[in-house]
C-alpha cells in the first residue's frame, strides 16, 4: 500500500493489551454470541455505541468476533435506529472481506452498488468500478456497510438537500446533522458504522463532525485521490476519515492516502502516518484568529466550549496565541462562492442522459438534455450550475472567476505566513451547535454562512481535523485544527492530546444507558 | 478590382499514441464500436484525466519542427460546452497557455521563400464520433437517431493554427502538403485526410489588392483530401469576389464543402455566440517540460522538408523539389544521384516510375536504381519497366537488365516505323501543320509493336527523320 506505513493490524497487535480493558465487548466470555440473534442492547452482544474501530479490530485479531458478526451487529443497529435517522440510502447485506466493516459517503463510487451523490439524476447509476479510496478499504478488508445520506452532490450544510430525504442528529432528531456528509456523521454517531468516509470541499466533513460530536479531517489537498468520488468542485474536493476517535481518524486516513496514478493531484505522503500516543501538547503553537473575538455569528455556548478547549491546550503545554486572518474571514466566503459553483457547473455538464442515470426523453438531443436536467437535478444543483456558468461567462470571467483566484491566492499566502509562526490554528468548526430541520432551508445564504469558518483552510488546501470540545444546551461543540500542508501527523497528535484531556463522550446522551 | 484572397488554415492531427490522451484505452481504427472505452474516456462520474506524456512529447517536437517556442508552463483548461459525442460536457484543450506558440513554416515559392506563421500547436482530446440515423440531411437536426462510437473520444489531438499568411489555394494545398510530410517524418501520426487523423478547417477572406484590412471572413470544414481544400478555397474565394462586387456586404457563415458537387453549404447559424467558459482544468497540474527534455526532443529532429525543398531545390526547380519531398522521394534521389546518376532523370525517375509502380522508396538500393537511370535509353522500354518494378524486392539486381539491348538498328526498325506513319496518315498530316506533340504518339507505336525492345531514342530520330522528309 502507501509507502513507509506499518500495516494497520500489525500496528494494533502491539496496543492490543490496553485495548482489552476498554473492549465493546459485554460480559466475560469475551466472546461475542451471534449479532443476528441478540439485540444490540442484550449482553455479550457488540456494543456498536461504543467500539472504536481499533477495538473492533482486536475483536477480529483475537477472533472474538468474526467479520461478518461484526457486519450484523451494526446492520441490527442499523435497523434498530436508521429509521429515525435516515443516515443511510442503502446498505450491503453481505460483508465481502475479512476486516472490520465501514460507511461511505454516497458521493464514492461503489463496484456493483448503486452511487447516487444524493441526486435523482444518478437514479439507478450503479459504477463499473471502485473509486481509489474504496478500493484501498477493500485491499485493506474493509466490509462495506452501505452509502450513507448526502446533500446533492455534496452542496449543502445540512443534508436536507440530499433527493432522498434529510438526514436526523442522533442527538436530536429534530435537528439537522450538518452536512453533506451528515449520513456519514450521524451514521458514526449513532453507532451505525465504526467508521466512515467523507468528502470534503468547503467543510462537508468537518462540520458534520462538530454537529454529531465525532472526530473527522479533511486532509491536505492532494494527499488522498478523488478517483471515483463524484465530482463537486474539483480543486476543493477532498475526501476523508469520519471515526469515533482521533486514533480511528489517522488509521482510516493512513489507509487512502497516498498518491494515485489516476489522480494527477495527488503525491506520496512527505512522511507516513503516525497514530497518536501522546498526551502531552508541549512546546505547541496554537494561533487563534483575533477575527473570531468580533464574529457575532458565534453562538455564545459554541464559544465557550471553544474557550475551554484552548484552556485545555494551555494546560497540557501549548503555547496559545493570537493570530491575524483578516482577509480569510472577510473573503474566504465570496471566493469559494465563486470557484465552487464554477466547478461544478463544468463538472456537473456529464449528467446529460445519454450515458448513464436518468434521462427524459425530448423530441430532440436538446430537448432530452433540458429535460433530464431539469428533472434529475434539485433546487441547489441548478442554484450553483447558474451562479457557476455566470462566473464563468465570456466577459465576467475577469471579474468573478479570475478574480477569486486572485484572492484564492492571496487566502494561501495568509495562511502560509500564519503557520510559519504557529504549529496549528485553532477555531470553532461550527458558528453554532446543530440547528432545527428546516431552520434555514429556505434561506441559502444563511445555510451557507454555516461553513464561515471552515472553508477559508479549503480554499488554502490545509487539513482541518474536527475534535469534539464539549457540549453546549446538550449539543455537540466542534473545535477544528488547521495544520500545515502534509501536516496531518500533527493535527492527529494534537488532537489525540486534547481528546483525552476534554473527555468527551461521543455516545449521544440519549443512547446512553 | 484585382482582389487578393487571405487564407489562415486550423488543422487537426490525431497523434498516433499507443493509449489515448487521458486514459490508458488503445487507440486505433477498426475495433467494434465502443469497445475502446473506460470511465474516463466515457466521462463517468468520478473518472479522473492523466494525461499521456507521449502526446505532450510528440506535441512538443511537432511545435519545435515548426520553428515555435515551447512553453516552460503549458496549462489544459475545460472548454464547456454540450454535444453528445462529449462525454464530460467539456473537452480537454489547451487554450490561453498552449505547448507550442510563434513558429513559422517557410513555403517555397519560385524564387525567394514564403513565411507562413504557425501562431500555435496545442494539445486537446478528440470527440466521439457521432453517425446520425434517418431523416434527410444526415445532420443532427434532422436524424431520426444519432449513435455514439466512443472509441476515437479522447485520441490526442494536436490543433495548428497558421497566421493568415497564405494568398493562394494553391498555396494553401502546397502548405498542407510540406506540413503533412513533417509530420508524418516525425513519426507522430500518419496524417491521413481520407482517414480523418488529418483535419483541415480554412478560412478565407479576399480583400483589394495592395490593401492591408482584414475583411470579414468564412469557414470552410469538411474537405477531406487536399485537393479538396484547394477546390474548397478556389469556389468561396470566387463566391466572396461576387459578394463584394455585387455590393453587397459579406456575412460571417460556415460552410461545408461538398465534394461531388463541387458546391459549398452553409451551415445552420446558431442563435446565440458561442461561449466555451474555458477555465483551467482543475484535475490536472500544469505541464512544465524541462528543458533537458526540450533539448533532447529537438535534437531528434530530423531534418525539415522545408530545408530540404530548398537544397534540392538547387540541383532541380521547385517543382521536381517539392514533389520529391512531399513524396518523400528525395533522400533516395539524393542517394541516387551520389551513386552517379543524372538528378532530373533521377527525379523523373524517382517521382512517375517508381511511384506508378508502388515500389516503397525505403526498399530501393539506390545503387542499383541509379545504373537503372543512367542505362534508361539503352536497355529496351519493357525490361526498364520490369526493373522498376522489382526494385523494391529484397537483393535486387538491375545486372540482368542492364544485359539487354534495346534495338537501335535502323535496318529493324525503319520498316516499323513505315507501317506506323503508313496506318495513320491523318496524324502524319497534322504533325506536319505543326502539331509537334504528336510525336510521342507514333513514338509509343513504334515501341507498341517492337514489344518494348525498340530504343526509345533511336525511335525518336527515324521518326523525326521520316516526318520531316
Amino acid at each position: 500500500m502507501q509507502g513507509g506505513f506499518a500495516p494497520p493490524r500489525g500496528r494494533l497487535d502491539q496496543d492490543s493489551g490496553a485495548l482489552d480493558q476498554d473492549s465493546g465487548l459485554d460480559g466475560e466470555s469475551g466472546r461475542p454470541c451471534d449479532g443476528q440473534a441478540k439485540r444490540a442492547t442484550g449482553p455479550g452482544v457488540i456494543d456498536t455505541l461504543r467500539l472504536t474501530a481499533e477495538q473492533a479490530m482486536g475483536l477480529l485479531e483475537r477472533k472474538e468476533a468474526s467479520p461478518v458478526e461484526l457486519h450484523r451487529a451494526y446492520l441490527d443497529a442499523v435497523a434498530e435506529r436508521d429509521s429515525e435517522l435516515h443516515s443511510y440510502l442503502r446498505t450491503v447485506d453481505e460483508p465481502e472481506g475479512d476486516g472490520i466493516p465501514i460507511a461511505l459517503k454516497d458521493v464514492i463510487s461503489t463496484r456493483g452498488v448503486e452511487t447516487t451523490a444524493g441526486s435523482r439524476i444518478l437514479e439507478g447509476y450503479v459504477p463499473v468500478f471502485d473509486a481509489t479510496v474504496a478500493a484501498r478499504c477493500k485491499a485493506e478488508g474493509l466490509t462495506l456497510l452501505g452509502k450513507t445520506n448526502t446533500d446533492e452532490f455534496a452542496m449543502g450544510s445540512s443534508t436536507e438537500n440530499s433527493a432522498w430525504g434529510p438526514s436526523r442528529n442522533p442527538w436530536d432528531p429534530t435537528r439537522v446533522p450538518g452536512g453533506s456528509g451528515g449520513g456519514s456523521a450521524a451514521a458514526v454517531s449513532a453507532g451505525l458504522a465504526p467508521w466512515a468516509l467523507g468528502s470534503d470541499t468547503g467543510g462537508s466533513i468537518k462540520q458534520p463532525a462538530a454537529l454529531c460530536g465525532n472526530v473527522g479531517l479533511r486532509p491536505t489537498y492532494g494527499s488522498v485521490s478523488r478517483y471515483g468520488v463524484v465530482a463537486f468542485a474539483s480543486s476543493l474536493d477532498q475526501i476523508g476519515p469520519v471515526a469515533r476517535n482521533v486514533r480511528d481518524c489517522a488509521l482510516l486516513y493512513s489507509i487512502i492516502a497516498g498518491r494515485d496514478p489516476r489522480d494527477a493531484t495527488t503525491v506520496e505522503l512527505p512522511e507516513p502516518v503516525q497514530l497518536p500516543e501522546t498526551d502531552r501538547l508541549g512546546g505547541l503553537r496554537v494561533g487563534v484568529p483575533r477575527q473570531l473575538e468580533s464574529l457575532d455569528a458565534i453562538e455564545p455556548g459554541v464559544r465557550a466550549a471553544f474557550e475551554g478547549a484552548l484552556e485545555r491546550a494551555r494546560e497540557l503545554g501549548a503555547e496559545v496565541g493570537e493570530c491575524d486572518l483578516p482577509l480569510s474571514f472577510e473573503y474566504g466566503m465570496p471566493c469559494y462562492y465563486l470557484v465552487a459553483p464554477a466547478e461544478a457547473s463544468s463538472n456537473l455538464a456529464r449528467y446529460d442522459g445519454v450515458r448513464y442515470g436518468r434521462r427524459v426523453e425530448g423530441a430532440t438531443y436538446r430537448e432530452m438534455v433540458e429535460r433530464t436536467r431539469d428533472a434529475g437535478f434539485g433546487p441547489e444543483p441548478k442554484r450553483r450550475i447558474m451562479l457557476g456558468t455566470y462566473a464563468l461567462s465570456a466577459g465576467y470571467y475577469d471579474a468573478f472567476y479570475g478574480q477569486a483566484q486572485r484572492v484564492r491566492t492571496l487566502l494561501i499566502r495568509e495562511h502560509r505566513e500564519v503557520l510559519d509562526r504557529f504549529d496549528l490554528i485553532a477555531t470553532p468548526t461550527s458558528p453554532t451547535v446543530a440547528f432545527p430541520i428546516g431552520d434555514k432551508a429556505a434561506d441559502p445564504l444563511a445555510m451557507y454562512a454555516c461553513d464561515l469558518l471552515t472553508i477559508p483552510s479549503c480554499l488554502a488546501g490545509l487539513p482541518g481535523l474536527n475534535v469534539p470540545c464539549g457540549l453546549a444546551d446538550g449539543l455537540p461543540v466542534g473545535l477544528q485544527l488547521i495544520g500545515r500542508q502534509f501536516g496531518e501527523n500533527t493535527l492527529f497528535r494534537a488532537g489525540h492530546a486534547l481528546e483525552q484531556a476534554l473527555g468527551f463522550d461521543p455516545v449521544p446522551t440519549r443512547y446512553r444507558e | 478590382m484585382a482582389w487578393e484572397p487571405v487564407i489562415g488554415l486550423e488543422i487537426h492531427v490525431q497523434l498516433k499514441t499507443r493509449t489515448k490522451m487521458f486514459c490508458r484505452c488503445p487507440v486505433g481504427f477498426g475495433a467494434g464500436e465502443n469497445t475502446q472505452t473506460c470511465p474516463v474516456c466515457l466521462g463517468f462520474p468520478g473518472a479522473l484525466p492523466v494525461p499521456n506524456r507521449q502526446a505532450i512529447e510528440w506535441t512538443v517536437k511537432l511545435g519545435l519542427a515548426l520553428g515555435c517556442e515551447v512553453a516552460g508552463r503549458a496549462v489544459f483548461s475545460r472548454k464547456n460546452y454540450f454535444y453528445p459525442d462529449l462525454p464530460k460536457g467539456y473537452q480537454i484543450s489547451q487554450y490561453d497557455l498552449p505547448s507550442c506558440t510563434n513558429g513559422s513554416m517557410i513555403l517555397p515559392t519560385g524564387e525567394i521563400g514564403h513565411v507562413v506563421g504557425i501562431i500555435r500547436a496545442h494539445l486537446e482530446e478528440d470527440a466521439a464520433k457521432t453517425v446520425h440515423v434517418g431523416g434527410e440531411t444526415g445532420r443532427i437536426g434532422g436524424a431520426d437517431t444519432s449513435l455514439i462510437d466512443f472509441n476515437r473520444g479522447g485520441t490526442p489531438l494536436v490543433e495548428i493554427v497558421t497566421a493568415p499568411d497564405l494568398r493562394s489555394a494553391e498555396g494553401a494545398k502546397r502548405f498542407l502538403q510540406l506540413l503533412r510530410q513533417t509530420i508524418v517524418e516525425l513519426g507522430i501520426s500518419d496524417a491521413e485526410m481520407e482517414k480523418g487523423t488529418l483535419r483541415v478547417d480554412a478560412n478565407v477572406s479576399v480583400r483589394p489588392r495592395g490593401s492591408g484590412e482584414l475583411r470579414t471572413r468564412c469557414e470552410l470544414k469538411n474537405m477531406n483530401s487536399f485537393t479538396y481544400v484547394a477546390r474548397g478555397i478556389e469556389a468561396e474565394i470566387t463566391r466572396q469576389i461576387g459578394v463584394w462586387e455585387s455590393g453587397a456586404e459579406l456575412q460571417q457563415e460556415t460552410f461545408d464543402f461538398d465534394a461531388s458537387s463541387g458546391t459549398l453549404t452553409a451551415r445552420r447559424s446558431k442563435e446565440e455566440a458561442d461561449d466555451y467558459r474555458y477555465f483551467p482544468e482543475p484535475d490536472l497540474v500544469p505541464i512544465e517540460p524541462p528543458a533537458e527534455v526540450v533539448e533532447r526532443l529537438r535534437a531528434e529532429l530530423p531534418e525539415s522538408p522545408a530545408a530540404r525543398i530548398h537544397r534540392v531545390q538547387a540541383d532541380l526547380d521547385l517543382d521536381r523539389a517539392v514533389v520529391l519531398v512531399t513524396g518523400g522521394l528525395d533522400r533516395l534521389w539524393e542517394a541516387t544521384v551520389s551513386a552517379g546518376a543524372d538528378g532530373v532523370a533521377t527525379a523523373n525517375v524517382v517521382a512517375n516510375n517508381l511511384v506508378g509502380a508502388a515500389v516503397d522508396p525505403d526498399a530501393v538500393n539506390p545503387a542499383e536504381l541509379a545504373k537503372l537511370v543512367r542505362s534508361r535509353e539503352r536497355i529496351p522500354q519493357a525490361a526498364f519497366d520490369e526493373a522498376i518494378g522489382k526494385l523494391g524486392d529484397p537483393g535486387f539486381s538491375a545486372d540482368p537488365y542492364l544485359a539487354q539491348e534495346a534495338v537501335s538498328d535502323e535496318a529493324e526498325l525503319g520498316p516499323v516505323v513505315d507501317r506506323v506513319l503508313a496506318e495513320y496518315p491523318a496524324q502524319v498530316d497534322a504533325y506536319r501543320s505543326g502539331k509537334e506533340g504528336l510525336l510521342g504518339f507514333f513514338i509509343g507505336q513504334v515501341m507498341k509493336q517492337t514489344g518494348g525492345k525498340a530504343n526509345a531514342r533511336a525511335v525518336s530520330d527515324i521518326v523525326l527523320r521520316k516526318l520531316d522528309a
